[in-house]
């Protein structure tokens, strides 16, 4: 299996362990990744905050850079696979959006790239083909599986898993030996971009998330996308000071905890760059 | 009389003007909303804002123009979907909210979430010069330009020590082309 890799500028600055992992995992799936050339930002949701047309434009040059080289998209990043499939289906709904983008941009794009999240491009390939790869089971982890908002929705875009209660990470979780925690929340919004502009705002959304998840008996939290690993992750200092809550609870990429079960060496799959320190979890199954 | 009735048609056709640009900037069928409030009681930012989503649909709907482009709410919005997932109607009310914002800049209206904007602008500019955001240029220019010089230093300097934050920026070969795509952002 080859695909055309978006990796998107978070795995290549604040999810840099995501990227590192994400690579891993995928040689040992058998899932090969090209790097799309000189591929650029998604956008994200300030292009869309402001200009539809600059919003479908910034994704479709990376699409067109995809279909000369002939493959589907697999993008880690949630956001960047929401911002991917959005423009991809925009300019199949709307053929007039794409002679204007492609008239006033010269940015030119066929139609024939499929785009998918590398959580559905993983799932997809069902648990017999994760579990035989398993060398060392993380028995011992309480795994909250989050989704947070893009992988999900909106459902006619991202046509991936139950959007109100997705199921599919907690498979791979539990293939690997782990134990998932049921818990309400794996599906509710951390703040993601307000990150900067309203910290408040995510302070407030990732204490609920992380206290509803403590609640449920989880000792870690597991995503898939770097907005939510980051706020999750980074603001629990802030949490700890207005909330007087301390959680210290490790935030996992899911292609961390899956290298891990692999037997791949901690130290190619970024544990080093979270910011809660993961030792004290992972010692409980022996890592 | 005669005057004031002929006032209150103008005042009429401009508030459907409002609810079709809406509607045909977002192609959401705003009128389809019968109010139900799903959208609001999922939303993860209306207890902190002026407007709840489900009323902001409403003044919309009613062409309310003024109110609705000058509140919080249509920044505070962060595009998670919820709301749209779960509606009835299946009104997609985050492609409203980004009509709405979009409408708002055209307008020249300042926005009621000034640090919001600031962010939005300081990332899309950070994008069409080298292709790819660079966080630390990005974080001092918004940290500038919004005037919250202190917030957040300590966590930058925790990114910074995991190598999470690149000093040199990644810069892309098809700069050109970025500049024709931004074109987009500019002629508007």
């Amino acid at each position: 299996m080859k695909y055309a890799y978006f990796p998107g500028c978070s795995l290549h600055s604040t999810a840099a362990e995501y990227d590192e992992s994400t690579r891993e995992v995928c040689e040992a799936l058998g899932i090969e990744l090209k790097e799309i050339p000189d591929w650029n930002c998604c956008g994200a949701t300030s292009a869309h905050s402001l200009s539809h047309e600059l919003s479908v434009a910034l994704p479709l040059r990376n699409l067109s850079k995809a279909e000369e080289m002939g493959l589907n998209v697999i993008a880690p990043c949630a956001a960047c696979f929401n911002r991917l499939k959005s423009a991809d289906m925009a300019v199949k709904e709307d053929p007039k959006l794409l002679a204007a983008i492609t008239e006033k941009s010269g940015v030119k794009y066929g139609g024939g790239v499929e785009v998918l999240s590398l959580l559905a491009a993983i799932s997809g390939l069902g648990d017999e083909v994760v579990k035989a790869r398993v060398k060392r089971e993380l028995k011992g982890l309480k795994v909250a599986c989050y989704y947070g908002c893009l992988l999900l929705r909106p459902p006619g875009v991202t046509q991936f898993d139950d959007p109100e209660n997705p199921m599919s990470l907690d498979h791979i979780i539990n293939d690997l030996g782990a134990e998932t925690v049921e818990w309400p929340y794996k599906n509710e919004c951390c703040g993601a971009s307000l990150s900067l502009s309203k910290p408040e705002i995510v302070v407030k959304l990732t204490h609920d998330i992380l206290s509803v998840a403590k609640r449920a008996g989880a000792n870690c939290i597991v995503t898939a996308c770097p907005l939510c690993q980051g706020n999750l992750d980074m603001r629990q200092p802030d949490i700890a000071k207005k909330y007087g809550e301390t959680f210290d609870m490790p935030i996992f990429y899911f292609t961390q905890l899956m290298g891990l079960a692999f037997g791949i060496p901690a130290d190619f799959l970024g544990l080093k760059k979270l910011l809660v320190e993961p030792d004290a979890v992972l010692a409980l199954v022996g890592r | 009389m005669a005057q004031s009735v002929a006032e209150d048609r103008m005042k009429i056709s401009d508030d459907i003007c409002f609810r079709t640009e809406i509607e045909n900037l977002s192609g959401q069928k705003i009128m389809d909303c019968y109010q139900c409030g799903e959208c609001t009681a999922g939303c993860p930012v209306s207890y902190t804002s002026d407007l709840a989503p489900n009323q902001v649909i409403r003044l919309v709907q009613l062409g309310q123009d003024d109110d609705v482009l000058k509140s919080k709410m249509i920044w505070l919005c962060v595009g998670c979907e919820t709301c749209g997932t779960r509606c009835p109607k299946k009104v997609e009310l985050s492609k409203v909210m980004d009509a709405l914002r979009e409408t708002s800049v055209k307008r020249g209206i300042s926005a009621r979430e000034p640090a919001i904007k600031i962010f939005h602008e300081t990332f899309l500019r950070s994008v069409e010069r080298g292709g790819r955001t660079h966080e630390i240029s990005m974080l001092g220019e918004y940290k500038l330009r919004s005037k919250d010089l202190f917030s957040d230093l300590i966590l930058g300097a925790r990114l910074f020590c995991k190598g999470k934050l690149a000093i040199i920026p990644s810069i892309i070969k098809g700069r050109g082309e970025m500049k024709k795509i931004f074109g987009l952002l500019k002629r508007k």
